[in-house]
């Protein structure tokens, strides 16, 4: 009786080394930003040392975004292409995209507690990345009920596309609503990084590109592992027939 | 066929169904009034506080109304397989979506026209002086709210949760008509004009839009299998 064991070794890593690198060059360049976002940058004027959220609750939001706008990418690709790799990328990217913007809200809950003395208000942009959440969380639902398949693959893309294109809407209309966040201090009118200390300026970029390597790393090494589950349930399936087979010539 | 003709028969064809059955209307009309009652529970407005209630009791009653009414409206096609039977029509499967889209509008709407003076009743707003505000933001959500409703409609009633699945699809994704229907209808019962609302209505009209041309065009991968 064939076993998986007596079939081919499987090779689903696709050479997995630049992903291990990824983490550790990722996991390094984050202790090193956690070491400039504490000692190195100086403590803010008004909110003291609160304002050192900052330095993670910036990049995890970035690397939120970063990864729903992949999604989005990913999705019109797959619905255009119909190719799985651009299903399996939208997937892992969905995954790690909510775990960052997990981070961002819970970091931006712990510095509004301390800074407007209050976990939570309903200002336009916390609003949205709470939507935001909310639409790839259930993207993740769409994934685990949605059915035979490739179904659940092509209604998680055409979540991602039309989740995408309402983020602007949600924004508008909460902005419409009330507006309270404070204002951008990175990316003005008046220059790049204009409204922070430079030591701030040095510590939030090396913090970003961490969180920005970890993202592409962890997903990936997400990715990967959902190929490698594709060729496990393809052998499967292959030694399902093959026995199936077996066994009638077997009766016979 | 010309497609308007073809939107037309599809439309026909399911509001024949509803007249036999009555089963949607009935449903949202029924489960509307119920929760509008329940709201009048919860807070039992005075008529003081009532026009700064009533807006928000009103969309919410409208998002799940409409949720009840697209829950259910892929259901009889899925359950007796005709579906497939549309689809084996050779017109563009976006046709099915403009007729699907047109019925849940107009069960929608029916519901609202209802609804309104009901709860203007039983909260003693008087709503017939500001009729016109309210009715172009009342019409404009209900399309963004069915744009978005319908494609999640014909997605859910093909997984294993539907019911369960439809207003986890919907609620996020409509915030913007549901953010913008309730502040725009404050507005109005507070008096103010036109141009005090105009930001809430190019809210909706954009999402409208965006919605109805991406519904469209999408619509064909949700059916596909």
């Amino acid at each position: 009786m064939a076993t998986l064991a007596d079939s081919e070794p499987l090779d689903a890593s696709g050479g997995s080394d630049w992903r291990a690198g990824g983490i550790w060059v990722g996991g390094l360049l984050a202790v090193l930003g956690m070491y400039m976002a504490t000692l190195y940058a100086p403590t803010e004027r008004t909110m003291s040392h609160a304002q050192r959220i900052f330095y993670v609750h910036v990049p995890a939001a970035w690397a939120g975004f970063l990864a729903f706008g992949v999604v989005f990418v990913c999705s019109i690709g797959f619905l255009w292409t119909r190719r799985r790799s651009y299903d399996l990328a939208a997937q892992a990217s969905t995954e790690v995209g909510v775990v960052f913007t997990t981070l961002a809200i819970i970091s931006g809950a712990v510095w509004g507690r301390a800074a407007w003395g209050t976990w939570w208000t309903w200002d336009p942009r916390l609003t949205t990345t709470f939507m935001l959440w909310f639409i790839y969380a259930v993207s993740l639902m769409v994934r685990a009920y949605g059915g035979p398949g490739s179904q659940s693959g092509r209604f998680a893309a055409v979540l991602g596309i039309v989740g995408f294109l309402d983020i602007p809407l949600i924004h508008l209309s909460v902005v419409w609503w009330r507006s309270m966040h404070p204002l951008p201090v990175v990316v003005r009118s008046e220059g790049f990084g204009s409204g922070l200390h430079p030591a701030m300026l040095q510590a939030l970029l090396v913090n970003v590109a961490a969180f920005t390597l970890l993202y592409i790393a962890l997903s990936g090494i997400r990715r990967a592992q959902l190929v490698a589950a594709d060729a496990v349930a393809a052998r499967r399936e292959e030694q399902r027939i093959r026995e199936g087979t077996l066994a009638r010539e077997g009766t016979r | 066929m010309s497609a308007v003709g073809t939107v037309g028969q599809l439309l026909w064809k399911d509001l024949v169904v509803e007249w036999r059955g009555r089963e949607i209307l009935t449903a949202m009309l029924v489960f509307s009034m119920l929760v509008a009652v329940v709201f009048n529970f919860a807070f039992s407005p005075s008529p003081a506080d009532a026009p700064r209630l009533l807006p928000g009791m009103l969309w919410v009653t409208l998002a799940f109304a409409s949720t009840l009414g697209l829950s259910r409206s892929f259901v009889l096609e899925h359950d007796h397989g005709a579906i497939e039977a549309l689809r084996l029509f050779p017109f563009d499967p976006s046709l099915i979506y403009a007729g699907k889209l047109l019925a849940n509008l107009l069960y929608l709407l029916a519901v609202e026209i209802l609804l309104l003076p009901a709860l203007a009743a039983i909260a003693g707003v008087p709503l017939l002086a500001s009729a016109g505000p309210l009715a172009v933001i009342l019409v404009l959500g209900s399309i963004g709210l069915v744009a978005v409703g319908t494609i999640f409609s014909a997605m859910s009633v093909n997984t294993r949760i539907r019911e369960v699945l439809l207003p986890v699809l919907l609620f996020p994704l409509a915030a913007p008509v549901l953010i913008s229907g309730v502040r725009a209808m404050l507005s109005v019962l507070a008096g103010a004009s036109w141009g005090a609302i105009l930001p809430g209505l190019r809210i909706l009209i954009a999402f409208d839009v965006v919605f109805l041309v991406v519904g469209y065009v999408i619509f064909e991968f949700v059916l596909e299998e």
